[in-house]
């Protein structure tokens, strides 16, 4: 499953070629399973909810990199960037979603990151769902969403990054 | 000031990790996970070049005995020490989903914006060991990147404990009260592949009695300066210079864990002394160049033309005309 091509072939010498082609971002990243950061950003201390979508997410097929309570923006940015992901979930019960996201979006792409796909869910008032989205935050679930929803849309969205 | 994004090319990518780029290191760990051709061309690009502190320690131990909360306070003393640290945290892919559910980060958090540690979560990807087959390679990339530590935690459950000792410089195999008795352990291979015995947790009750049990079950083992699975000869088993020292620690408040650092110390320099160090890390290789070896093997069992071929000689067997071996030796001249 993670061996995407033989270790002989064609194209085996090619790799200026295929980095000129701009191609080298799909040979690396197509095929791999998506890796998906799920932060819980915050001091409230519930993260349930994020562990029922981690647990989805992984039942899906990809790698779920799980950071534990109380994440600073910073430390979940520098997350991402560690573990190669292309998705960044956080879930968010209090009332700061609004600076928390807006700063995890900043880091990214002061950190060259930006190209991280972005994801939240949690209780979220409908003014600042339009406020998020309008930030850059590609989706935003509400507690009744359900799980597998929220899968389809990582995979097709992680996948577009995947080129 | 936005940072442009990452290129994919191999080269610039190495050139941008070597320089301290995460994002480029983090990218190429996930080409050597890949495998295939990316993989053998980073590889081609990163020779094994370890700087001479280099050194590789290996966790293995039960779920929830406190590995990661271990490697956390492993990284603070070796911090204090100077020492960069990579740690490369392994856990099982699920054999339904091909998914999986990285969580030792979250014991390592107090670590997660030091400049100086690079955390990763590596899923073993159905490799039947237990342990990534990518290891090796991602462990030549830190070496390369300027890290001088690399602590590797993994699951010990029967083989992934083994390998892990396959490709660690020393191996400190973590335990804790209640996750089976020393009998059990001694039947699990555990004694024969530790450097050193972490009873871990030692603020439970239980630890003490652990501790003596493993000292007890060491007696009744070979002789002290044993060697742990028959010496010499091309084996790719461990010697041990002296008998593994069994040590307490409490991950949770730090206690002991300067000790676990003083003896890994002292363990790896009796290592390097005796010539099993660079034994160690030579058979490591062995390992590494065999599985890429099978690998190159399967792959010719995917191509179309030998398909073809063998397709044809099954004729033949059918036909009476050969018999199975013969065809197989006939395919394996090819
Ligand atoms: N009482 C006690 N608990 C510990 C200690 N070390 C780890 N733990 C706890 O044991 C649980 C599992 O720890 P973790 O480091 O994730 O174990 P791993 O699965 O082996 O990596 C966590 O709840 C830790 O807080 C310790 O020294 N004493
Ligand atoms: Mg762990």
């Amino acid at each position: 499953m993670s061996r995407q091509q033989p270790l002989e072939g064609p194209g085996a010498d090619g790799d200026e070629a295929i980095a000129a082609a701009g191609a080298g971002r799909a040979e690396v990243l197509t095929g791999r399973p998506i890796r998906v950061v799920v932060a819980k950003p915050g001091l409230d201390g519930h993260d349930r909810g994020a562990k029922v979508v981690a647990r989805a997410l992984r039942d899906a097929g990809m790698e779920v990199i799980y950071t534990g309570l109380h994440q600073t923006p910073e430390q979940i940015v520098r997350t991402a960037v560690q573990e190669d992901a292309d998705a960044v979930g956080l879930s968010v019960l209090s009332g700061a979603h609004l600076g928390l996201f807006r700063r995890v979006l900043e880091l990214l792409v002061e950190a060259g990151a930006g190209d991280v796909v972005v994801f939240g869910g949690g209780i979220i008032p409908p003014d600042d769902v339009a406020t998020l989205e309008a930030l850059g935050v590609g989706a935003l679930f509400t507690p009744g969403a359900s799980t597998r929803e929220i899968v389809a849309w990582v995979r097709q969205h992680a996948a577009l990054r995947h080129g | 000031m936005p940072i442009p994004p990452l290129p994919f090319d191999p080269a610039s990518l190495v050139e941008a990790a070597r320089a301290g780029d995460e994002r480029a290191l983090a990218r190429l760990v996930s080409v050597a996970e890949g495998g295939g051709e990316p993989a053998a061309r980073l590889a081609r690009l990163v020779p094994f070049q370890p700087p001479a502190s280099w050194q590789v320690i290996g966790l293995p131990g039960s779920p929830g005995a406190g590995k990661s909360s271990l490697a956390a306070a492993l990284i603070g003393v070796y911090r204090a020490e100077g020492r960069r640290v990579a740690v490369l945290a392994v856990d099982p892919s699920s054999p339904y989903s091909g998914g999986a559910l990285l969580g030792d980060r979250v014991r390592m958090q107090a670590h997660g914006l030091d400049d100086s540690v690079f955390i990763r979560s590596i899923a073993s990807r159905g490799h039947l060991g237990g342990l990534s087959p990518a290891l090796p390679d991602v462990l030549a990339l830190v070496a390369a990147c300027g890290y001088s530590t690399a602590l590797v935690e993994t699951l010990g459950a029967g083989q992934a404990e083994v390998e892990i000792a396959r490709h660690a410089d020393i191996t400190a195999v973590v335990l804790a009260p209640g996750f089976g008795d020393a009998v059990q352990l001694s039947k699990a291979g555990i004694l024969e592949i530790a450097d050193v015995l972490v009873v871990n947790k030692a603020d439970l009750e239980g630890a003490e009695a652990l501790r003596r049990a493993l000292e007890q079950a060491l007696d009744t083992a070979a002789g002290a300066g044993d060697t742990a699975a028959g010496a010499g000869g091309p084996s790719r088993r461990l010697v041990r210079p002296t008998r593994p020292p069994v040590l307490r620690t409490c991950a949770r408040t730090g206690e002991g864990v300067p000790g676990l650092v003083d003896a890994l110390e002292h363990q790896l320099a009796a290592l390097a002394a005796s010539g099993e160090l660079a034994r160690r890390r030579r058979a490591a290789v062995v390992a590494r160049i065999e599985a890429v070896w099978r690998e190159l093997v399967s792959a010719r069992f995917e191509d179309p033309t030998a398909r073809a071929r063998l397709d044809d000689l099954a004729a033949g067997v059918l036909a009476g005309d050969l018999d199975p071996y013969s065809a197989a030796r006939q395919m394996s001249g090819s």
